[in-house]
């Protein structure tokens, strides 16, 4: 498949408004504002594009979902807090390729009836952000944004906003609160965003990977974006390869390619001299994956199928030099420290799980402590208001039912048996 | 007290909960730039939802004076018409907020799997022997402070060490580390990679 949304990064001024209006630039926006808003919200739920954030929600449904009656505002906040681990994507499109992104974002304000878009951006992407806000004020010039969006007599807003650091705020209900000015916590849904959201008014929440689906649709049609994937997985779909490969990259590609393919044809393969361990395929989330799993469609359905998810679809490569135990404490440290603290069995089950891996990685385990990593787990997963509790749950539960025997190892011998040289000298762990 | 039948909670550092206050500080007002600046922030949202642009406020007076402190939070707040124990809530809750005086190059390194499994860890280890400080710690010259941070979501050029919260330095190496720290030293920000996605594919 010819990449589509990131056809053109590689040249140097791919994200000037001039380079963009040459390229087909704004022209889905254009159709857009001559159809009616339901027809749209119909394309796209006949397309089957579903949310690239990680939950695969049908975006068209999204859109319907919105209450549209009411006398109040209706917003689109668009996620760019990308901060799962293993995923970098949004950050190319939004460096690369950012009309694309407000485009996408206007022609679903159109569709859902709003007025206003803000893209939530993590504070860490200051400089992309820079990027975006130069290019924004260059379409507002142009009558691409605000008043009269392109002739049309239409208005139509897009603010970005900073976020500070906090892997929550990706969360919807949690990125609102971010917007209000609060902690990034998350809330008890129902009632669900699309109903009662940003200020109380009906929301529609997107990832900037699914906004920028929008305009190709627009211009495309329907048929043709299902019919680029497999059932239920159309669309063009972006693959962040990390890790141990020889070409670590942003790939795009249909679904209909293998997760073997992506890591072996696009990323190159395992680094010169090593073997294949385990993949996480969705962003450090979800259930690795064996070598011997690997040949299916990187699809929504195909990889659950498969016992773990798509979800953001960042793909963390491991070779045969990685401890799993180590694997599974540095991911913890990341789910302990960015738990938001709301709901207690993530916030204290999270840093007992830390702490309990980093004496069984220290070699100063003991077997029922892999009990205990089981039990602690499956008392937060299912049990917090968001899916971090399940995610939190994921590393510790996926390692010890596939690395059941390294656990076993680094109790029995009381220290790491796979150190990597990659690894630091003396491995001091800070509890922060 | 046990949530859990086979947790020693309590005994062996095993609670977790702990609250950062903050040094009271000079007494502070927004320069009248900044102030027009976060106005016109403010005028980003509904005018009964000024609350929104407290992060946008934050970063200001970090720019100001570097640090949050309790007098720049009451100011903060009086500015945007909350209470501040609302701007408390959310300095001590992002983790791009410094709650203590920090060095002139705050050395964010990222420390998630894929930057790990890229070697951060020494990355790590070797700035903190260069500098002689630990992590969380500012050297004696005031020049460096040296952090971890989580995901910064720019794995394919893992190592990745974040500056001063806006500055990217990507590939970073184990073995160009103390030079790193010299050449910003001597010719500042300059030294650093920058964020480039020429991505050879």
């Amino acid at each position: 498949m010819e990449p589509i949304l990131t056809r053109y990064i590689q040249e140097s001024n791919s994200y000037t408004l001039d380079f963009f209006l040459k390229h087909e630039g704004y022209q889905g926006l254009r159709k857009a504002l001559a159809t009616q808003p339901n027809d749209i919200i119909e394309m796209v739920k006949a397309s089957g594009l579903r949310g690239r954030g990680g939950a695969g929600f049908p975006t068209g449904m999204k859109f319907q979902f919105v209450d549209k009656k009411t006398p109040k505002p209706k917003y689109i906040a668009c996620n760019a807090d990308e901060s799962e681990p293993g995923t970098f994507k949004d950050h190319v499109l939004m460096e690369r390729n950012p009309h694309l992104l407000f485009e996408g974002c206007l022609i679903g304000c159109w569709a859902i009836g709003a007025k206003m878009a803000y893209i939530y951006i993590r504070g860490e992407f200051y400089h992309v952000q820079k990027v975006l806000e130069s290019e924004l004020a260059k379409a507002y010039a142009q009558g691409y944004a605000g008043r009269n969006v392109m002739g049309s007599g239409w208005d139509c807003d897009i603010v970005i906003h900073r976020g500070a650091g906090a892997y929550e705020a990706g969360e919807e209900t949690a990125l609102i609160e971010s917007l209000e000015g609060k902690r990034a916590q998350p809330r008890i849904k129902p009632p669900f965003p699309a109903v009662q959201g940003l200020y109380d008014c009906p929301t529609a929440v997107n990832n900037v990977e699914t906004l920028c689906n929008l305009p190709c649709i627009m211009i495309n049609g329907a048929e043709w974006f299902a019919k680029l994937g497999p059932e239920k997985n159309g669309g063009p779909k972006l693959y962040c390869i990390s890790g141990h490969v020889k070409k670590p990259g942003v790939y795009e590609a249909s679904m209909n390619t293998t997760i073997k393919e992506l890591i072996f044809d696009r990323a190159g393969g395992i680094r010169e001299g090593h073997q294949l361990k385990a993949v996480i395929p969705g962003g450090s989330s979800v259930p690795i994956l064996l070598p011997d799993q690997l040949d299916i469609p990187a699809s929504f359905d195909s990889v659950q199928k498969a016992g773990s998810m798509l979800g953001s679809a960042g793909m963390i490569v491991m070779d045969e030099t990685t401890c799993m135990v180590w694997a599974a404490m540095n991911l913890m440290h990341f789910y302990k420290h960015e738990s938001c603290g709301k709901c207690t069995p993530c916030r204290e089950g999270g840093d007992w799980l830390w702490k309990i891996l980093a004496r069984i990685e220290r070699g100063e385990g003991q077997m029922r402590d892999l009990e205990l990593l089981t039990s602690i787990s499956n008392n937060i997963a299912g049990k917090t208001l968001c899916a971090f509790g399940d995610a939190e749950a994921t590393p510790p539960l996926t390692t010890l039912k596939h690395f059941r025997g390294e656990y076993e190892a680094h109790i029995r011998e009381g220290r790491c048996t796979v150190p990597a040289d990659w690894r630091a000298k003396g491995v001091a762990e800070v509890a922060h | 007290m046990s949530f859990h039948p086979l947790m020693p909670y309590g005994s062996e550092g095993f609670q977790k909960s702990e609250r950062t206050l903050m040094a009271r500080g000079e007494p502070f007002a927004f320069t009248a730039e900044r102030a027009a600046k976060l106005e016109d922030i403010c005028s980003k949202y509904p005018p009964e939802r000024r609350k929104s642009a407290v992060l946008a406020a934050l970063y200001l007076v970090q720019e100001q004076q570097q640090y949050i402190t309790a007098s720049a939070m009451r100011h903060v707040a009086e500015f945007l018409r909350i209470t501040p124990a609302e701007v408390e809530d959310v300095a001590t809750y992002y983790v791009m907020f410094f709650k203590a005086p920090v060095g002139k190059y705050v050395l964010q390194v990222c420390r998630t799997l894929s930057c790990a499994l890229a070697g951060a860890e020494r990355v790590t280890e070797t700035l903190s022997e260069k500098l002689g400080i630990g992590i969380g710690e500012t050297d004696p010259s005031g020049m460096f402070t040296l952090l971890e941070f989580e995901c910064l979501g720019a794995c394919d050029r893992a190592p990745v060490v974040m500056v001063n919260n806006e500055h990217w330095h990507e590939k970073a190496r184990p073995e160009t580390c103390a030079k790193l720290v010299d050449d910003l030293r001597q010719r500042g920000l300059s030294a650093l990679s920058g964020c480039h996605l020429k991505v050879e594919q």
